[in-house]
């Protein structure tokens, strides 16, 4: 139980592994089995994120958001999650996604600037990104709402980052959460960086997880980077809020390892031994160290994971570059249930314009005359 | 200059000259801002007049109407046109209306800026165009300018006016040109439309990111014979009817094009005030060439949400041969 132990006003921060992988609390007793998985996530969480930021520097894709990492507060919540729990994602979560049925290539696909990256599979139960920060806080306060009231028994875990914790969203969405009781998980990922606005400067408050206190919900601050640790917390308030005890909230305690997007430069804001610092504290580091020790962790096992992740990712890649070409009517399909008729005069006008194109924007001559 | 340039010049030698101008926003500290418009002022002028703040929109616009009403001059910064929503209730009850509610005893001198508008292969809520909803918010003024000279002149009467000013950026062209700017201050006036070039047969009006485009459709139909007279609306609110309606009582013909969204752009009010007053000189229906009414698409589709070179010279024959 760490519900109650670990006092956010305090400064507590609940841990189970230090970065060297040492057990610091009470060996949690998991799995081997799910160890393994914990281990196997982070790694190909790991390897697809460094792939997106290879494909957009080849020009193969947009803007990128890098998780690196965070790899644990992504991985040990995912694994706490049950089927029939909902997530509600910021836009830094690609682990997170790929766990949760939320397939690599779909992810790909949204950096690539395709919609249907947005189209979730049947049967995943995710939002897509959301890219306004802290808006999806209320929207995952309602559906959890909505979930208990059907008699579910789902439960919604809400991803958000640091800076999220200034929008008055945030605020409205955990104080709707605490008052109708719904069976929520929110978790933020302190990951010390809003961009370039540090955790300091965005708040005065000492911890994020104290945010959480003036709205009645339990907060923790957890190390971020121990996955163990993660994936009991979350565990922990899913099964509080599946047993209507109502919401929990999680400061993921965690570094930005790379830039905020593919299209920023953390070189005009931070000090490379600050990110040196964080790079011995790992996630994937720490609790290698650990399997290790347990003789769970063997280079094989390295060799082969590394092997089956660099298939599963060239099939994603070649999954998402293959996609055929989209047509002027995909952008006017999905508006509303029927298309009106104002959409249909547009649509018809693309089609006709791009069907006679008579210039193209770098030409300097127009094909068609004038009267 | 390019016009990333020439705002955060415009920032400088306002800042230097009046020490009530503060700028705050989003990254617009160390970073300079996501597009680097701030870049150097935090370092020139320190952490408290140029202030990272947390994030948080309408706390941007709240916190910049107060320190407005106490005397200072902010100029905020919203990083982009999509992220502006929160703010919206503090823009319309407050910025836009204290002056009047308080019957003249209050005023807020503040500027509001942001890039908006397609183009540049952003993410999804990156790219939005509502410049309409700003300009239907009585009270508010809101400028949009297409070039850096305009861009720094019309930044620097924006921080000196009495009133709030949204300030809305083409990011599309924040690096597409350079031209001749002067280091030194200037203004352009708020509220006066341009004539870029002049014309018998057709009038082409529009605003921001499309005006270059508008300006290459004039000089192609040239080499065919046809005399475009073309305007930068510059300010669409308050809008500089009297230079369109002047240019279509020489042309009669009017095209107007706005990358927004169809129902109720602004391209709709410049119609409709058209046909009120300008009826007997209209020798054919003013054309709207506008976006679709569907949220800015992702990338791969922008190119077909936004009016292009082809469509505007469709447009223009299609106004010509009415
Ligand atoms: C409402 C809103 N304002 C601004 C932005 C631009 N923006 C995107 S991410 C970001 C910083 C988010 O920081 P944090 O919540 O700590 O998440 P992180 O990026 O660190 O994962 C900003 C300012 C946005 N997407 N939405
Ligand atoms: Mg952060």
């Amino acid at each position: 139980m760490i519900f109650g132990s670990f006092d956010p006003l305090k400064g507590d921060m609940f841990q189970v592994l230090d970065p060297d992988g040492k057990l610091v609390a009470e060996d949690p007793g998991l799995d081997p089995v799910l160890m393994k998985d914990l281990y196997r996530w982070m790694l190909y969480g790991r390897l697809a994120d460094e792939k997106a930021v290879k494909l957009q520097r080849q020009g193969r894709m947009g803007t990128y958001a890098p998780g690196k990492g965070q790899e644990a507060s992504q991985v040990g919540p995912a694994l706490a999650m049950g089927d029939y729990d909902w997530l509600f994602p910021s836009f830094r979560e690609l682990t997170t996604y790929m766990i949760r049925g939320y397939p690599l290539e779909y992810n790909l696909l949204y950096f690539m600037g395709d919609v249907r990256s947005n189209q979730v599979p049947e049967g995943t139960k995710s939002l897509p990104i959301f890219v306004p920060v802290a808006t999806q806080v209320p929207i995952a306060a309602g559906a959890a709402w909505a979930l208990k009231k059907k008699g579910s028994g789902s439960v919604v875990v809400c991803y958000m980052g640091d800076g999220a914790t200034s929008e008055g969203d945030f605020h409205e969405g955990l104080n709707f959460a605490g008052v109708f009781r719904v069976p929520a998980l929110f978790i933020s990922q302190n990951n010390q960086w809003a961009i370039s606005v540090p955790r300091k400067k965005q708040t005065l408050s000492r911890t994020i997880a104290q945010k959480s206190l003036s709205y009645g919900i339990p907060g923790v601050l957890v190390d971020g980077n121990d996955v163990l640790a993660m994936y009991i917390a979350a565990r922990e308030g899913i099964e509080r809020a599946r047993n209507g005890e109502g919401p929990f909230f999680i400061e993921a305690f965690t570094y930005r390892r790379m830039m905020h997007t593919t299209a920023d430069d953390p070189g005009r804001y931070r000090t490379p031994e600050e990110e040196a610092e964080w790079d011995l504290k790992d996630p994937l580091r720490r609790f290698r160290a650990y399997l290790e020790g347990r003789g769970i962790w063997t280079p094989e096992w390295q060799k082969q994971l590394e092997a089956d992740a660099e298939e599963m990712i060239k099939k994603a890649v070649e999954k998402a570059e293959s996609l055929g070409p989209q047509e002027p009517e995909d952008l006017f399909r999905h508006m509303y249930e029927e298309m009106t008729p104002a959409l249909v005069e547009q649509l018809e006008y693309l089609k006709f314009s791009l069907a006679n194109r008579e210039i193209e924007e770098e030409a300097d001559e127009i094909k068609g005359g004038f009267p | 200059m390019n016009m990333v340039q020439a705002i955060n010049s415009a920032l400088k030698v306002e800042m230097e000259r009046d020490p009530s101008v503060v700028v705050l926003g989003e990254d617009v500290g160390l970073n300079g801002g996501v597009f680097r418009a701030t870049e150097g002022l935090q370092e020139l002028l320190g952490e408290d007049r140029v202030m990272d703040t947390p994030l948080a929109e309408s706390g941007i616009v709240g916190f910049s109407i107060g320190a407005a009403l106490m005397g200072m001059r902010p100029v905020a910064e919203i990083q982009f046109m999509g992220f502006l929503w929160p703010a919206i209730d503090q823009l319309a009850s407050h910025a836009g209306r204290l002056r009047n509610r308080t019957q003249g005893r209050f005023s807020v001198p503040m500027v509001v800026r942001f890039p908006y508008g397609g183009g540049v292969r952003a993410l999804e809520h990156h790219a939005e165009s509502y410049e309409a909803t700003l300009a239907h918010i009585p009270g508010l003024k809101v400028v949009i300018p297409s070039t850096p000279y305009d861009a720094k002149g019309l930044l620097i009467s924006s921080i000196r006016d009495p009133d709030p000013v949204i300030f809305m950026e083409p990011k599309k062209l924040y690096r597409a040109g350079k031209e001749e700017v002067p280091e030194g201050e200037y203004t352009e006036p708020i509220g006066k439309a341009k004539v870029l070039r002049e014309g018998d047969d057709i009038t082409l009006v529009g605003w921001g990111s499309l005006v270059p485009r508008l300006l290459k459709a004039a000089r192609l139909i040239e080499d065919k014979g046809i005399s475009a007279e073309v305007i930068d609306v510059r300010t669409i609110s308050p809008y500089d009817e009297g230079t369109v309606h002047d240019s279509l009582e020489k042309t009669g013909r009017m095209l107007v094009a706005q990358e927004a969204h169809r129902n109720l752009g602004f391209a709709s009010e410049i119609a409709a005030r058209a046909q009120e007053k300008m009826m007997d000189v209209m020798e054919a229906p003013i054309l709207r060439l506008t976006g679709f009414d569907v949220p800015f698409p992702f990338y791969r589709m922008e190119n077909w949400a936004m009016p292009d070179i082809d469509r505007i010279i469709k447009g223009i024959r299609e106004v010509l041969t009415w």
